[in-house]
């Protein structure tokens, strides 16, 4: 029959093509540019402890944006994952304080209640075949009237604290919201957290079966129903992975805090997804990566805390946030092009 | 003589006060193409749903090795060994031919039930050079392929997958001549390794060369089921058609016709 010959017509995949393709190409050099920048404009910046400072703010949003991440691969948004992450809070916190529940029970109470409000997000979606933006925009403002409902029936105002002198505060604080030494300086607990998410994340999307799934159902859902991938049970595990790590960054910051605001986590929702577009994942699904999230996380991070460290006004925050989210977007659409150029 | 892999007789299929197909009949055997061809709204993409299992039929009765049966769903059909692959939704664009190649069946290794990787690129290669597939690259996304590769791929797919019986969903509909010659020379290469294969199609010049049986299908009714000794490629295309008003058509197309003297554009003719 025929014999195999190599297309003239194709050049070979060198391996600066290779790289050029990777989703997380922008977001690492979003991040060496940023880090260059405010590294020039204050020293204090790249010393260990500026970073270990930076590094803050990017564990918990770095959490939350690989779940996000995942989750948009599948082709899916959500939502309601900032306010859960309050939700989650405002649950530990009352249980522990007004109730007198142990702290870790109380967690697991969280993790529950996260756990369903996840399925019943991921089974909407999947039964009724709304958008997910709409279907996780009503659990949204449901969740953020109960929080706010539910905090001042309790306690008359809108926050409930004390969380301090519940019954296993210590040991939960120095496993979730305490700080490690590392050659000097100080740590939070939660960066290691962060990473161990990122590579648990990583992990599953390229050496897993349901991460093959989580990219089929993100880029063509019919495609892969038709050759046998449970493409329902995919979309509904992954709402519930981000819920269980909103309330996972919900107890970090309750155990940190000790109070938490009824309003807590509202507005970081569009913050998650803004990380994971910077890291290379697609609106439309099918493609990023969960350390591409992650790396969009440090940039955040690295604004969020370098603004304040080169003496400005915080509210430059917003606008740089908006050119990020731009550029990211723009970077990724000549890659998703490369990606999907058909030679006929 | 062994009963054929899959056979259905006189099924019928309704949608509401629709009477989408109504008491036809296929027989498929292994190593043997068998050819769907009708026009739009013959009702060839319900006869395929209910062999794939996406639908259940009405009336009639579906057989696989003379045995009657009532399929669950995509997935039963699947286990049973009938392999659909549809025009429009084979492949995954983003993702690598790899993946997409052993995507709902990846190969896994270890405690941890890790993705075989090297494993799945070696047996996705060398699958897809035995059919004849040239693909540069099995890390390369599906959509960088032609339509053309895209059909073989994922007919090489089903292959490996123990397909029996392979149902193609107009494969060569959206593609030039070239390319439809290499998805044909394809389904000819999974009929030789002893697949049953049902070829939908609308076109008859792409049916006959392959075909071994031919379905002909109009407006949800069968025209009848033709063996390939039984029938020329004039009178499938015709039959096809609606033998009598293709006739009216060419007439009506045909300036060289009897009457040709007193047409009125006659003047411009040679």
């Amino acid at each position: 029959m025929t014999t195999v010959t190599a297309d003239e017509r194709v050049a070979g995949a060198g391996p600066l093509r290779r790289l050029l393709v990777r989703p997380e190409l922008g977001s690492v050099v979003g991040a060496i540019a940023v880090f260059a920048f405010f590294s020039a404009q204050s020293p204090v910046f790249r010393s260990a402890d500026g970073v270990a400072n930076w590094l803050d703010p990017a564990s918990t949003l770095g959490i939350m944006a690989v779940a996000i991440a995942l989750l948009m691969i599948g082709g899916e948004f959500d939502l309601s994952a900032g306010v859960l992450t309050g939700t989650t809070g405002l649950v530990m916190v009352t249980l522990a304080t007004r109730y007198g529940w142990n702290v870790w029970a109380a967690m697991l109470a969280g993790l529950v209640l996260a756990l369903a409000v996840g399925f019943a997000n991921g089974l909407l979606v999947v039964r009724t075949k709304l958008p997910s933006f709409i279907v996780t925009l009503g659990t949204f403002l449901m969740l953020q009237g109960l929080n706010l409902g539910v905090t001042k029936a309790l306690t008359g105002t809108v926050q409930v604290s004390g969380l301090r002198r519940a019954e296993g505060y210590q040991a939960a604080r120095s496993l979730l919201a305490g700080s490690v030494s590392v050659g000097g300086v100080e740590f939070r607990v939660a960066i290691f957290w962060w990473i161990g998410v990122t590579v648990l994340a990583t992990w599953v999307l390229m050496r897993s079966r349901a991460g093959n799934w989580i990219f089929a159902v993100g880029g063509n859902e019919q495609a892969a129903r038709a050759v046998g991938v449970p493409a329902a049970r995919t979309k509904i595990v992954l709402f519930m992975t981000t819920a269980t790590a909103a309330w996972l960054v919900g107890s970090i910051l309750a155990l940190r805090f000790t109070s938490v605001q009824a309003n807590s986590g509202i507005g970081q929702e569009f913050i998650y997804i803004i990380a994971a577009v910077i890291g290379g994942c697609l609106l439309t699904g099918g493609y990023g990566s969960a350390i591409g999230a992650s790396i969009g996380a440090v940039i955040f991070g690295m604004a969020d805390k370098g603004i304040v460290f080169a003496g400005w006004d915080a509210d430059w925050f917003k606008f740089f946030l908006g050119a990020m989210l731009l550029l990211a977007t723009l970077a990724n659409r000549l890659v998703r092009r490369y990606a999907e150029e058909v030679r006929r | 003589m062994t009963p054929p892999l899959l056979e259905a007789r006189d099924v019928g299929k309704v949608f509401g006060s629709v009477i989408a197909l109504r008491g036809v009949s296929l027989l498929v055997r292994a190593g043997e193409v068998t050819c769907v061809l009708g026009d739009n709204g013959a009702g060839k993409s319900t006869l395929i749903k209910i062999l794939s299992g996406v639908h259940g039929q009405d009336t009639g009765e579906y057989l696989l090795d003379g045995v009657p049966v009532r399929l669950g769903g995509p997935r039963e059909a699947l286990d049973r060994g009938i392999a659909t692959v549809y025009q429009d939704l084979a492949m995954i664009p983003l993702m690598s031919v790899w993946r997409n190649f052993f995507l709902g069946s990846e190969p896994v290794t270890g405690p941890l039930r890790r993705l075989d990787v090297a494993r799945a690129k070696r047996v996705a290669r060398d699958e897809l050079r035995d059919m004849g597939i040239d693909i540069r690259d099995v890390d390369q996304p599906v959509g960088t392929l032609s339509g053309g590769e895209r059909q073989s791929v994922a007919i090489a797919r089903a292959v490996y997958f123990g397909a029996r019986v392979l149902i193609l969903d107009e494969p060569t509909s959206a593609l030039g001549v070239k390319q439809a010659g290499v998805v044909l020379r394809y389904i000819a290469r999974a009929r030789d390794r002893g697949l049953g294969v049902v070829f939908i199609t609308h076109n008859p010049h792409h049916a006959f060369p392959v075909g071994d049986r031919f379905l002909l299908l109009n407006r949800g009714t069968s025209l009848g089921q033709f063996d390939k000794a039984d029938i020329t490629r004039d009178e499938l295309t015709s039959l096809m058609a609606g033998g009598a008003e293709l006739d009216q058509l060419a007439h009506e197309l045909d300036r060289d016709g009897p009457d040709r003297d007193a047409a009125p554009g006659a003047a411009t003719g040679p």
